[in-house]
């Protein structure tokens, strides 16, 4: 395999299998998603431990991962290293906290399940790519308002 | 309780991380998936093009559940113009916010980020605040 074939292999593999984390592990189910939010309900405290198994092992291998120079197939590594902390991420992680509370979804699990063709994903995700456009639109109107500096222009978003 | 899944959570979370390492160590990439969403959405971006492949990794899983698992994927339980609001909200807040659950929660809680520290404090509260007055007692 050419190396340029063996790079976009890796990338789907990599989409694979956080599909298939995001199945196993319970996050394509916005009812249980939305059980693990829940605190007034019948709590299902499941879904904590989804990230405690993603830290645990992402957080081993980041490490050794980035002792190297430079990744495998691309120049260098695309690491946020903003520290700012500022309204918009504030209110930003408040809209997102509120939409997952209410629909159950995030984006990684709604885009899985949109392969099962349930009116709900596609509703999510048509909506969420609006939201998306949206937030774009807004973004270019203020910064045409007032010059150029802005939160997020230039910065690798995660 | 009864439906408290510690264990396939935890291996759930780990293929998450492994995934997430693997773009990392071949692209230097971060798995943030709204990120990689609105990058894919945004053609003036340029790098649209492994956005559409990790994409594409991300259905082909989702067709494999279908296939193996199809209890994995279920419905949302609320209504479709409530799922509408909540989808407006998530895909304009990620990018207010520069992220959601996988950039913040796995990648940037991972590397101690304090920006991502704060993300996953608010959107934590905020969901499970705004999920109890919602959905409220079983």
């Amino acid at each position: 395999m050419s190396q340029q074939l063996t790079s976009k292999a890796s990338i789907f593999l990599a989409g694979f299998i956080f599909a298939i984390g995001l199945g196993v592990s319970g996050m394509t189910s916005p009812a249980k998603v939305i059980a693990f939010l829940n605190l007034a309900g019948d709590w299902d405290p499941s879904l904590a431990f989804v990230m405690g198994g993603a830290i645990v092992v992402h957080g081993v291998l980041f490490r050794l991962i980035t002792r190297r120079s430079a990744p495998l197939f691309a120049r260098r590594f695309y690491i946020p290293t903003r520290r700012d902390l500022t309204p918009r991420l504030v209110i930003g992680s408040t809209m997102f906290g509120f939409g997952w509370a209410v629909g159950g979804y995030c984006p990684g699990p709604s885009v899985v399940s949109v392969v099962s063709l349930t009116p709900s994903a596609l509703v999510f995700v048509a909506a969420m790519i609006t939201g998306m456009y949206g937030f774009g639109l807004v973004e270019t109107q203020l910064q045409h308002n007032r010059g150029m500096t802005t939160d997020s222009t230039g910065s690798p978003s995660h | 309780m009864e439906n408290f899944t510690p264990v396939s959570a935890t291996l759930g979370g780990a293929l998450i991380g492994l995934a997430a390492s693997l773009l990392l160590l071949t692209q230097g990439r971060v798995a943030g998936i709204s990120g990689i969403l609105a990058g894919a959405i945004t053609p003036r971006s340029g790098e649209v093009g492994w956005r559409l492949t990790f994409i594409g990794g991300l259905l082909a899983g989702g067709l494999v559940l279908m296939l193996v698992w199809p209890a994995s994927i279920t419905a949302s339980p609320v209504s479709l113009p409530l799922v509408a609001l909540a989808g407006l909200l998530v895909g304009f807040g990620t990018r207010l916010g520069s992220g959601c659950t996988s950039g913040h929660g796995v990648c940037g809680l991972t590397r101690m980020s304090p920006r991502s520290g704060v993300a996953v404090c608010t959107f934590m509260a905020a969901g499970m605040l705004l999920a109890s007055l919602v959905h409220g007692g079983a």
